[in-house]
């Protein structure tokens, strides 16, 4: 459950999305900063220009790159160094980095990127779908998804804490959708500068680059090592687990917000239908429920905070004693005919006693309206399932029959 | 100062011009100083986990972004006020340089980072088997530009790569070679010790590439130097301040004729007239660089 402690409303302030996200960057003192321009994602790295050019970071050094393929390659260069480091980008800004997301992670660097999630292309399309992170799942990053505003800020502060971990070392992705997210004017606490002293120790790797201490970074590794590299990410993957949940809590007992772990649950309790999703649209889904239950539906909610590590047996747990699962995704695996949440919890649940079945949605492509009514009428495709098992198991979403 | 900074073991050919240009910069800048290379065959026959030639810090990412990383190094050392006198080099392969890298590099040398760039000219890519790069030389047989029947191999000169930096801004720009090792050190430690981004291109015959007997890469070397194909010139904020003369620069065949990558230049029909066009370029170097 999401749970604000002591909040009142002096403490709050009305900013853009943006902002809130750059605000809390700068409490977390990184040392490096690279900016590339793209939209959504330009008001943050603008913000934290701002920041520089008042003074308001010290020890920071903000780099105007060249492409974002430098911005992730210089925070590589400055992570090995043993400099805590931002950046943040979107959709081809993101695909242009692939390359350097691999490595990033191999080298075991835990660089934090706001990733303003946008749809990527062909066509082109500004607006929100998550496709962009989605495709990166597989590039060793922790991924988070924020709900919301507030928890998009605080997420960087937590990215930091599971990254930096000595047993994670890992790069984080901080995925917030493009417009409704970071666009948005709303109430937030911004993130408490006095405060973060004692959620975030400073960043003190145990190897980086140093004459006084020469080491050798990024070496060549041949087959017979190759694997055991693989594998230490992996085990670094599963730590991650734990430390994301504990990040959390951790951050619940300094700063009294709290958003979930690995996921959040709402309503799961009796809930014969669970809606799985994660990012903005989880508060839509929200109202949906509230709604639905008022006519005695049994829906609940599972958001999934974390893609990556991806958090299985929390899932399992939620699911377990429910009749359908419906998975909302902002993506497609073209040729799958699934976004990745569908795939990925099918996959889950395979080899356990767990038979619940999965229906999948994508939905809210290049910026679509994700208006109730739909959410709606997808549960009602769910009781059907119920009584009469599978018809579809993965479709798109409000399709418009006059552009086919 | 330790023993070797850049140690041998590694598992370059014989006579290996990366290791050799490695070892001298090395030896130029000091201890004092953290590497940045790309992907090459120097990254590749200095590292093989768990092994390493380097005693200095040293740091491989990817082929085209040594600029950027050497730029985050630098950047970083800096942000967190360790402005101690530590240099930020980067020793580079062509490929990874004039091609691939140019992004990267235009970025960190606008930006005006105070690096060391090191470019290691061996006139192709080496490490994925002697394909033709944007610095291959006029007439240089290749695997992607192979003479043939039709064809006396690369058709298109060098990418002028220095005068490009010094465009860049860069306070220091200047060539060298491994022929020269004293040269190429002083160079290098001058380059460091100048503030900005500063930018020596050395050229590095490659015997497997060229196709030289492996004990003659210094010979061919000079050859360059002496026939005038590689000038050896300093620029200080784009104007020429220095240049190693050439008293009687020699014909260029006979810097040709060593090397297994102009071969058909003597035995192709037309061959003489394609050699009178390299001699042309050694010429113009004469001229434009006042080498003699
Ligand atoms: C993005 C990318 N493209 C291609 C390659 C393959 N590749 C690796 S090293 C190399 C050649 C390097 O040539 P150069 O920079 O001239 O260095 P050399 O090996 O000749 O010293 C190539 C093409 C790669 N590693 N990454
Ligand atoms: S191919 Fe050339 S550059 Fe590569 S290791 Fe051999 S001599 Fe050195
Ligand atoms: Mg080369």
């Amino acid at each position: 459950m999401v749970e604000l402690r002591n909040i009142t409303k002096d403490m709050m302030t009305v900013v853009e999305g943006s902002y809130a996200v750059a605000h809390a960057t700068k409490v977390c003192k990184p040392n490096v900063i690279s900016a590339y321009p793209i939209t959504p994602q330009t008001h943050i790295v603008e913000e934290l220009s701002q920041f520089i050019a008042d003074g308001e970071i010290e020890n920071c050094d903000y780099i105007n790159v060249e492409s974002e393929f430098s911005a992730l390659s210089t925070l590589v260069g400055s992570s090995a160094t043993g400099a805590r480091t931002y950046s943040s980008t979107t959709s081809q800004g993101l695909a242009l980095m692939h390359e350097v997301l691999f490595n990033a992670s191999g080298m075991r660097l835990p660089i934090v990127v706001t990733v303003v999630n946008r749809a990527l292309s062909a066509p082109i399309n500004i607006w929100n779908d998550q496709q962009d992170s989605v495709s990166e799942r597989d590039s060793g990053w922790i991924q988070l998804y924020a709900e919301d505003v507030q928890e998009a800020a605080d997420m960087v502060a937590q990215a930091y804490k599971v990254g930096e971990d000595p047993d994670v070392m890992l790069p984080v992705m901080v995925c917030m959708d493009g417009f409704l997210l970071s666009h948005v004017y709303e109430p937030v606490v911004l993130l408490e500068e006095d405060l973060i002293d004692d959620y975030l120790l400073p960043f003190d790797p145990k190897y980086k680059l140093d004459p006084k201490d020469p080491k050798t970074f990024g070496a060549f590794a041949p087959p017979a090592s190759y694997t055991e590299f693989r594998y230490a990410q992996e085990q670094a993957m599963s730590a991650a687990l734990d430390k994301i949940e504990k990040a959390a809590d951790d951050f619940y007992d300094v700063f009294g917000r709290y958003y979930g772990g690995l996921i959040d649950e709402y309503k799961t309790d009796d809930a014969d239908i669970i809606i799985m999703a994660k990012g903005s649209i989880i508060g839509t889904i929200r109202d949906v429920i509230d709604n639905l239950r008022e006519n005695g539906v049994k829906v609940g909610l599972l958001k999934v905070r974390a893609l990556r590590p991806f958090p299985k047996d929390a899932i399992k747990e939620v699911v377990k004693d429910s009749s359908v699962v419906i998975t909302l995704d902002k993506n497609i695996s073209p040729g799958v005919n699934e976004g990745a949440l569908c795939t990925e919890t099918k996959a889950c649940m395979y080899n356990s006693d767990i038979n619940v079945p999965v229906i999948g949605y994508m939905i809210g492509l290049g910026g679509r309206d994700i208006p109730e009514d739909t959410i709606e009428n997808i549960v009602d495709e769910a009781k059907e399932v119920i009584n009469s098992g599978i018809s579809t198991e993965s479709q798109f979403t409000d399709l418009r029959e006059d552009l086919i | 100062m330790k023993e070797s900074l850049f140690c041998s073991g590694h598992s370059g050919c014989p006579g290996c011009c990366d290791a050799m240009i490695s070892k001298f910069v090395l030896r130029g800048i000091g201890e004092n100083c953290i590497v940045s290379t790309p992907t090459g065959c120097l990254e590749v026959m200095t590292t093989p986990y768990p092994d390493s030639s380097w005693n200095v810090p040293w740091i491989h990412s990817l082929f085209e972004n040594a600029g950027a990383v050497a730029s985050g190094i630098e950047s970083a050392w800096k942000a967190m006020n360790k402005d101690d006198d530590t240099k930020f080099v980067v020793i580079a392969g062509d490929g990874g340089t004039v091609d691939i890298g140019m992004r990267s590099i235009s970025g960190a040398f606008e930006r005006g980072h105070d690096i060391t760039y090191i470019c290691m000219d061996n006139e192709a890519y080496m490490n994925t088997g002697v394909q033709r790069s944007g610095a291959t030389p006029y007439d240089a047989s290749t695997t992607t530009s192979p003479a043939g029947k039709e064809s006396f191999g690369n058709e298109l000169p060098k990418k002028n790569m220095p005068e490009i930096m010094a465009a860049h801004g860069s306070p220091y720009v200047a060539t060298a070679s491994l022929a020269y090792p004293k040269d190429l050190m002083k160079k290098a430690k001058k380059a460091a010790d100048i503030e900005g981004p500063t930018y020596i291109h050395a050229h590095a015959p490659c015997t497997t590439g060229w196709g030289f007997d492996t004990s003659k890469t210094v010979e061919v070397g000079k050859l360059a130097v002496q026939t005038a194909l590689w000038p050896m010139y300093e620029m200080e904020n784009g104007e020429i301040t220095q240049v190693r003369k050439v008293k009687n620069p020699k014909p260029v065949e006979e810097y040709l004729k060593l090397q297994r990558r102009f071969k058909h230049l003597f035995t192709k029909e037309g061959g003489d007239e394609e050699i009178k066009k390299i001699q042309e370029t050694a010429n113009f170097n004469i001229k434009h660089f006042g080498l003699q």
